[in-house]
C-alpha cells in the first residue's frame, strides 16, 4: 500500500467579505459610523478589566509542553550504566553538524555502558544546534533526550560547547534501590 | 495678601507697594508650583498611559521599576537626560535647538489662566486658584497654543530630513484646520457666557447650575466638536499625523534625541492637559457641582473636582489611542473642513440666535 507522504488539503485563498449595505441616507450612515466607533471603544474597555495574558517570566515559570525540545541529556540505566553505546548515529543525523562522538571499547572490568562500546567523547555544540530532535530519533538506545530546560544563554562561545560531563545525567543514588527514579 | 496695616511702613515702603510685591511673589510661587506640577503630571501621565494601554492590550505595562512600576518615569528621565544629544550635520543648529523650547514653553504658560477653583479665603486671607485672571483669558490660551505649533513646524524644517519635514507640514496643516472648528465650538460657550474671562465662564455655569455641555442640544454638539478638534490639536491618536510612526519614522521629531526629544513629549502631554482643562472650563463647568459661594471647606473641594474632570479627559485620550487606528491625511482634513467646521458654524449661529431671542439668561432647552 502506498501511503502518500503529504496529505493535500484544499485551501481557501480568498474569503468573500460581505460589505454592509450602503446606508439609506447620510444621517443613518453617520449613526452607524458612531455606533461602530462606540463598539470599538467598548472592546478596549472590556479588555482593560480582563486579566493580562503576560507570564511574569523570572518569577512566574512558563508552562513547558511535554514534548518540548530543550537541552540535551545523555541518559543512564537504573544501574548507573550509560545508555549511549557510541554508535555516532546522532552525529550522522544532525543536520547542522553540532554533535561529535568518539567511541571506544568498553573496559571489561569496569564497563561504562551496557554494550561493547561506549562514547569516550561526546560533544554538542549548542551554538550550532537547531533543536530539531533528529539526534533523538536516530538514537537506537534512547540514550539521548531533549529535556525541558530552555535557559541556555551564557557569556562565552566556549561555554556553549557542552562536554560529556555536562550532558550526562547524574548517577542514580545506590541506596534508594526500591523506588523508581525518574530521568 | 496680608493685612495692609501690618506691612504698612515696613522698610519704608507703603501698603500699596507691599501689596504689589506680595502679589508678584505669590504669582511666582504659583507659577513655580504649576510648572513643576505640570511636568510631574506629564511624567506620571506617561506611566499611566503605558499602564492603561497595556491593560487594554491584555498585558501589564511597566511594572519593574519600584512598586507597580511607580518609579518608571524617574528611570526614563535619567535615561533621557544622559542620552547623547545629536544634531544632524546639515540641520540648522539654532532653529533645531530652539524648536523644542518653542513647543514646550507655550504649553506650560497656558495653564496660568485656568481657574482651578473658586476665589476663596484661607485663614481670612483672599486666595485664588489661578495665576492670572485675564478678561480675554480664552483668547490668551488659544493665541499661546497657536505659538506652540511653530515648535513642531520649525523642528520639521530645521532637521533637514524628509520625514521630519513632512511631519512638520502635516502638523501645520492639521492644527490650522482644526483650530477653526475648535475655536467655533468654544465660541458657543463664550456666547452663552457672554465673556472671554475663563473665571467668569465657570462662574456663569456654576451659578446657573448646569454646565454648558448640558445646554441641549447646542452645548453638547459644541462640546463634542471641541473634544474631537482638541484631540487633533494635540496631535494625538487617531489624529497623530504629525508623528505617524508607521509612515514617517517619528514625524517632526525624527532627528531629535535625548532631552530635546523629551521636551516635545512634555509639550504634547502638557497640551493634552491644557486642552482638557479648557474643555472643563468651557463645557463642564470647572468646579461645577461645588457652589462658588460655599463655605471654605467645600470650596476647597473645587480644585479636586476640576482635577478629576481633567483626569477623565486624559483617560479618554488614552482610550482613544488604544482603540482607533490613524486616519488617512486627506480623511483627516475632510473631517475637519467638511464635517466639524460646518456643524460648528451652524451650531454657533443657532446658539447666538437663541441667546439673542431669550435675553433673560434662561436656556429654553435646558430642562
Amino acid at each position: 500500500m502506498v501511503v502518500p507522504r503529504y496529505e493535500r488539503r484544499e485551501t481557501v485563498a480568498f474569503v468573500e467579505v460581505k460589505s454592509p449595505p450602503p446606508p439609506a441616507n447620510a444621517l443613518s450612515g453617520a449613526v452607524a459610523d458612531v455606533t461602530a466607533l462606540a463598539r470599538g471603544l467598548g472592546v478596549t474597555l472590556g479588555y482593560m478589566f480582563q486579566k493580562p495574558v503576560t507570564i511574569q517570566y523570572p518569577e512566574e515559570r512558563p508552562r513547558i509542553s511535554a514534548r518540548h525540545r530543550g537541552r540535551h541529556e545523555l541518559e543512564r540505566h537504573d544501574n548507573g550504566l550509560e545508555k549511549c553505546v557510541g554508535c555516532e548515529l546522532c552525529a550522522l543525523a544532525c543536520p547542522s553538524k553540532a554533535i561529535f562522538v568518539e567511541g571506544a571499547e568498553n573496559p571489561p572490568d569496569a564497563p561504562v555502558s551496557i554494550g561493547e562500546r561506549y562514547a569516550k567523547t561526546y560533544i554538542v555544540n549548542m551554538i550550532r544546534c537547531i533543536f530539531c530532535g533528529f539526534c533523538v530519533e536516530a538514537c537506537p538506545t534512547e540514550a539521548l533526550q531533549l529535556k525541558k530546560v530552555f535557559e541556555l544563554a551564557d557569556y562565552t562561545r566556549e561555554s556553549m560547547i557542552y562536554s560529556k560531563e555536562t550532558l550526562l545525567a547524574p548517577a542514580p543514588k545506590r541506596e534508594a534501590t526500591d523506588s523508581w527514579m525518574p530521568g | 495678601m496680608p493685612d495692609e496695616t501690618i506691612m504698612d511702613g515696613l522698610f519704608g515702603l507703603d501698603g500699596a507697594t507691599w501689596d504689589m510685591i506680595l502679589a508678584v511673589i505669590t504669582a511666582l510661587i504659583k507659577a513655580f508650583v504649576i510648572v513643576n506640577g505640570l511636568l510631574l503630571a506629564f511624567a506620571y501621565m506617561t506611566l499611566t498611559e503605558r499602564k492603561v494601554l497595556g491593560r487594554m492590550q491584555a498585558r501589564f505595562g511597566p511594572n519593574r521599576v519600584g512598586p507597580f512600576g511607580l518609579l518608571q518615569p524617574i528611570a526614563d528621565g535619567i535615561k533621557l537626560a544622559f542620552k547623547e544629544d545629536v544634531t544632524p550635520r546639515q540641520a540648522n543648529f539654532w532653529v533645531h535647538m530652539v524648536a523644542p523650547m518653542m513647543a514646550l514653553i507655550p504649553a506650560l504658560i497656558i495653564f496660568a489662566v485656568i481657574p482651578l477653583g473658586p476665589e476663596m479665603r484661607i485663614l481670612g486671607q483672599p486666595w485664588t486658584w489661578y495665576v492670572a485672571k485675564i478678561n480675554v483669558g480664552y483668547l490668551y490660551a488659544t493665541a499661546i497654543a497657536s505659538v506652540g505649533v511653530y515648535g513642531l513646524v520649525l523642528a520639521g524644517w530645521a532637521s533637514n530630513s524628509k520625514y521630519a519635514l513632512l511631519g512638520g507640514l502635516r502638523a501645520s496643516a492639521q492644527v490650522i484646520s482644526y483650530e477653526l472648528a475648535q475655536g467655533l465650538a468654544a465660541m458657543t460657550a463664550l456666547v452663552l457666557a457672554g465673556s472671554l474671562n475663563l473665571y467668569e465662564i465657570v462662574n456663569q455655569q456654576v451659578s446657573s447650575g448646569l454646565p454648558y455641555a448640558l445646554y441641549l442640544p447646542f452645548g453638547l454638539i459644541a462640546f463634542v466638536i471641541y473634544v474631537v478638534a482638541g484631540v487633533a490639536e494635540s496631535n494625538r491618536a487617531p489624529f497623530d499625523m504629525a508623528e505617524a510612526e508607521g509612515e514617517l519614522g517619528a514625524g517632526f521629531h525624527t532627528e531629535y534625541s535625548g532631552f530635546k526629544w523629551s521636551m516635545f513629549f512634555m509639550a504634547e502631554y502638557v497640551n493634552m492637559i491644557n486642552i482638557s482643562a479648557l474643555a472643563t472650563v468651557l463645557f463642564l463647568g470647572g468646579w461645577w457641582p461645588i457652589p462658588t459661594d460655599a463655605p471654605g471647606i467645600i470650596q476647597g473641594l473645587g480644585p479636586i473636582v476640576f482635577l478629576i474632570k481633567i483626569g477623565a479627559f486624559m483617560f479618554m485620550f488614552i482610550w482613544l489611542r488604544a482603540t482607533f487606528p490613524r486616519l488617512r491625511f486627506d480623511r483627516l482634513m475632510s473631517l475637519g473642513w467638511k464635517v466639524l467646521l460646518p456643524i460648528a458654524l451652524v451650531n454657533l449661529l443657532l446658539t447666538s440666535a437663541v441667546v439673542a431671542l431669550w435675553p433673560l439668561g434662561v436656556w429654553p432647552f435646558a430642562q
